[in-house]
């Protein structure tokens, strides 16, 4: 990236960011402090190695808020498939409170043809004490009785399943026989790794293991077959991308995984490309698909006119002339729509500035979608990131702003007191925190019960969105006149 | 690599849109019915938690005190988020964060660390310790950890670390709740019973309940009455704080001096028996004064005994002002009753609610039809049938216990009702049986301000009425044919 690209905000500078982490540090006890500061910085976009260490295990007592690699393998990989059962193995709670919680929205219709369900072995005492293996091919002779149409059976195994050395993978193995179909183990207990990533990696490893190969799609293969990787169809964002490569001239032959359908996962092998929207859960994925079978991937970003632009551009480099004249032509008939959108948002947004603290690969995608808009990100972290984000990240962000992986709530805090954005984009465990601060705030994992904002069908909602947040009316009443 | 499942390579086939009505049909017979019943191991759309989530509502309710949570940290955001998503509101609390090296050598070192951070960066006057599965099963000795935490100075001498043992392998958020709250009450009261003392006061314990409404009626009650009291595991201005710019990691709770100071109490009231089982049983062996556990003030009857019982306790008549409010209430109920009567329900929910919402509904003439717990007992179901076969309009009602969700759809496809109450995780069902769901229990992710309505006491009783009645008008309105809308309802 050249000198002149790099991105300024008036009044932050490398000095003025250590300065603020310093600060933010100082009430920690010595050993917190040691484990903590590594893990905030200055951001360099000419950086040449990570900014920030990421990817460590989480300070106890901080208040992160990481989940589990049961969380990353469930919520996250296996969950948005439609069409098998996902069992959460093990006590209720893990699969309780991952019921519906995501937004990834399927078709089909629920206990026939998706299975966007809490399905648990409710393990007791009992299950704790005698192992609950026996219990476990039990259960899948009933999901096979009661679901006829499930195409597969993911057990995804929540802590004590491993603890107890319980050997699911023996199970699944047997009654995949007994039942001839599919029934995939996944040791993803939540104890495994350091973070949600631990499980996206092991789920990865299971469709590795367990699911690409074992099918074949039935129509020819062509040229413009690709398969869209890492959308897990957040308020709909499949239903936006899907139909705009289909109207490049692509024939989306798989989505992974959201509202994804297990055979098509399984026929993947046979696509010409895989686009890769989130490149941290899926990346092991596209690694062994290339390597295996030699299908090229590609990191695009949907996020934002101009990204989207780009991303079709770089897109149709791989393809020929047709798809190339299909791009042009499809970007020069959304270029207008999103312009009456930009006309219609910026004036009100232009400014403002915005803090980041999310997952996958919202820290960074978002960032040209705010920029359409006009808004600077002066704070971006991840929850469960590796150093390879952070180093697409940095370019993204403007020079000097603070970067913070892993952030407690205690330094996000702090951070927003000292830069006073003009929205925080977290999660549901952050909002109602900076709400009461009497800030602006949107769900940037669930886009807050909205969506969708992938792509051109996205971006209107995201302004639209955006612009509600920062300038409701509401935020006017805070302080009482008395 | 691939196909370790020895399966052969087929091709893709999808699900056939024949195959898929085929299949939708069926799952709303009887024949259904019969096979969804006969599951043995497989459990689908419980309509409850595990016992760490009631542990950190309980904790929530005494001021500045941070919830800590023994075991992974994917546990504690679970718990948070389904506490945020409820109420709308921050939810803070921080866990031990143990990992794989924890299940080798135990989660003694990320307690110790994990207490002496919170201490450091959020400054609580209380750390209430609760497990989740992992510390339960390598069998940590929590109670041991503590101690040793303050020989190594990780916690101030004196500093407050109650912990309950919430393994999420047995009982439900219920049975969580009532064991962080006899673990904070066993602390708190710690040396404090005095010979003689009397704080004259009302110890009130409400249970696991989460309808921030529920408690400020209650102490508009006690106020009426002009009753002195403390109210133990007050969430009410936790989980409904202002908006006033400032955020507040306390913003509430029982103020942990009377909290100590409840075991001089004149006497301890209980709503909610089964929330509070164990804590009440070890309260009549410690506490000064009387002790009495009632059901949940829901419907007028059980709302006047509960006006009765605090009459009886504190030998105060029942204000003119609540015998009014009473009379609104039934003035309400008597003015409603024929959108109500003779409407079949299901309902499901938490021990503690379910008799309740069933008195109600047999006050309004109304058919509770399918009574559900997913985590049920005996003696609930006892509670149950004795209520339903004491109203003629019980006798349709069929109890089940420990069942879940999947098992009521089927309940509701082959043996139709009106309406059902429970919580949000009903709602597939109740679209699926094109019925209204009234949204009374606990969680409420998908309305706002449900949770600061009272539905206890009478004004309860008015607020539920209102919410059955006029939707029911609703439907009318919205579904009938033209010739019959009408002005007038």
């Amino acid at each position: 990236m050249s000198e002149a690209t790099v991105k300024k905000v008036d009044g932050i500078t490398r000095e003025s960011t250590q300065a603020m982490i310093d600060r933010t540090l100082q009430v920690y006890p010595e050993k917190a402090k040691a484990k903590r500061a590594p893990h905030l910085a200055p951001n360099d976009p000419q950086a040449t190695s990570p900014c920030v260490k990421s990817n460590r295990k989480t300070v106890p007592g901080v208040m992160s808020a990481r989940g589990c690699a049961y969380a990353g393998a469930k919520g996250v990989v296996w969950g948005p498939i439609r069409d098998m059962v996902h069992v959460s193995h093990g006590p209720v709670g893990c699969g309780y409170y991952s019921w519906g919680t995501r937004r990834n929205l399927m078709s089909g219709i629920n206990g026939v043809s998706n299975f966007a369900m809490q399905m648990t072995s409710d393990f007791q005492e009992k299950d704790i004490v005698y192992g609950g293996d026996k219990k476990l091919a039990v259960l899948l002779k009933e999901v096979k009785d009661l679901f006829p149409l499930a195409k597969a059976i993911s057990v995804l195994s929540e802590c004590p399943v491993g603890l107890i050395g319980d050997d699911i993978n023996a199970v699944a193995k047997r009654m995949s026989q007994e039942l001839e179909l599919p029934v995939i183990p996944c040791n993803c207990e939540g104890f495994r790794g350091v973070s949600q990533s631990l499980g996206h990696h092991i789920s990865n490893d299971t469709i590795r293991d367990y699911v690409i190969e074992t099918r074949e799609f039935v129509e020819e293969a062509g040229p413009y077959d690709v398969a869209l990787i890492g959308d897990y169809n957040i308020g709909g964002d499949v239903w936006s991308v899907k139909p705009l490569l289909e109207e490049c001239g692509f024939n989306v032959k798989a989505t992974w995984t959201g509202d994804g359908e297990i055979e098509k996962i399984a026929a993947t092998h046979k696509v010409k490309l895989a686009i890769i929207h989130c490149y941290r859960s899926m990346n092991y994925m596209a690694r062994v698909m290339e390597e295996k079978y030699g299908i090229p991937w590609i990191e695009l970003n949907f996020f934002g006119p101009t990204k989207i632009r780009q991303s079709l551009r770089k897109l149709a480099e791989r393809f020929d002339d047709r798809i190339k004249e299909n791009v042009e032509k499809v970007i020069a008939k959304y270029d207008p729509i999103m312009q009456s959108v930009l006309d219609e948002y910026r004036p009100r947004l232009e400014g403002k500035k915005v803090m980041l603290y999310v997952g996958g690969l919202r820290p960074r995608h978002t960032v040209g979608a705010y920029e359409d808009l006009g808004m600077v990100v002066v704070g971006s972290g991840y929850e469960f990131a590796h150093g390879d984000d952070y180093e697409r990240t940095s370019p993204e962000m403007p020079d000097a702003t603070v970067l913070y992986d892993d952030a407690s709530e205690y330094e996000l805090e702090k951070f927003v007191q000292e830069l006073k954005p003009d929205l925080v984009g977290s999660g549901i465990k952050e909002k109602y925190l900076f709400q009461k601060m009497g800030l602006p705030f949107r769900q940037m994992h669930s886009w807050d019960y909205s969506g969708p904002y992938h792509a051109y069908q996205g971006f209107p909602v995201f302004a639209r969105d955006i612009d509600m947040a920062v300038n409701s009316p509401t935020w006017k009443l805070v302080k009482a006149p008395f | 690599m691939s196909n370790e499942l020895g399966l052969k390579v087929k091709p893709v086939t999808g699900i056939s849109p024949e195959d898929e009505a085929r299949v939708a049909a069926w799952i709303n017979t009887e024949d259904y019915k019969l096979k969804n019943f006969a599951r043995q191991a497989l459990v689908v759309n419980p309509a409850h938690a595990c016992q760490p989530l009631g542990a950190e509502l309980c904790a929530h309710g005494f001021a500045e005190t941070l919830p800590l949570v023994h075991g992974s940290q994917g546990c504690a955001s679970y718990y948070r988020s389904t506490l945020n998503r409820h109420f709308r509101e921050p939810a803070p609390a921080v866990s031990s964060a143990m990992s794989e090296d924890g299940a080798v050598f135990g989660g003694q070192n990320n307690l110790h660390e994990a207490l002496e951070n919170a201490l450091a960066l959020y400054k609580p006057k209380m750390i209430a310790v609760f497990t989740s599965c992992m510390p339960e099963i390598i069998g940590d000795d929590v109670s041991a950890f503590i101690k040793n935490a303050r020989q190594k100075g990780c916690v101030p001498p004196g500093f407050l670390v109650p912990h309950a043992n919430t393994p999420s392998f047995t009982g439900s958020h219920v049975h969580g709740y009532d064991s962080m709250l006899l673990a904070i009450l066993q602390t708190l009261t710690e040396g404090k019973a005095m010979e003689g003392r009397c704080t004259g006061k009302l110890n009130f314990l409400a249970g696991f309940d989460a309808n921030t409404g529920n408690y400020r009626e209650y102490k508009r009650i006690f106020s009426e009455f002009g009753i002195p009291f403390t109210f133990l595991a007050d969430i009410s201005e936790v989980f409904d704080s202002p908006n006033d710019g400032t955020y507040r990691v306390y913003p509430g709770g029982t103020p942990l001096d009377d909290a100590a100071d409840s075991i001089n109490g004149k006497a301890t009231l209980s709503v909610a028996p089964y929330a509070t089982s164990k804590t009440m049983v070890w309260i009549k062996e410690q506490y000064s004064g009387v002790h009495a556990s009632l059901p949940m003030p829901l419907g007028v009857a059980r709302t006047d005994a509960f006006m009765l019982k605090l009459s009886e306790l504190f030998d105060k008549p029942v204000p003119a002002s609540l015998k009014a409010e009473r009379g609104r209430a039934v003035d309400a109920m008597t003015d409603a009753h024929q959108y109500m009567h003779g409407k079949r329900f299901a309902v499901y929910g938490d021990p503690d609610n379910l008799g309740g919402f069933v008195a109600f509904l047999l006050e309004m003439g109304a058919t509770p039809v399918h009574l559900l717990c997913s985590k049920g007992s005996k003696k609930l179901e006892r509670e149950l049938r004795a209520l339903l076969d004491g109203s003629p309009y019980g006798k349709a009602g069929k109890i089940y216990m420990n069942r879940d969700l999947w098992h009521l759809r089927s309940l509701l496809m082959t043996d139709p009702v009106d309406a059902m109450i429970g919580e949000t995780h009903g709602k597939f069902a109740a679209r699926d049986a094109k019925i209204p769901l009234f949204r009374f229990g606990f969680p409420i992710f998908d309305r706002v301000n449900l949770h600061r309505r009272p539905i206890i006491g009478y004004q309860g009783v008015i607020n539920m009425v209102t919410e059955i009645c006029n939707k029911f008008i609703d439907i009318k309105d919205e579904t009938c044919e033209d010739r019959f809308f009408e002005m007038m309802r």
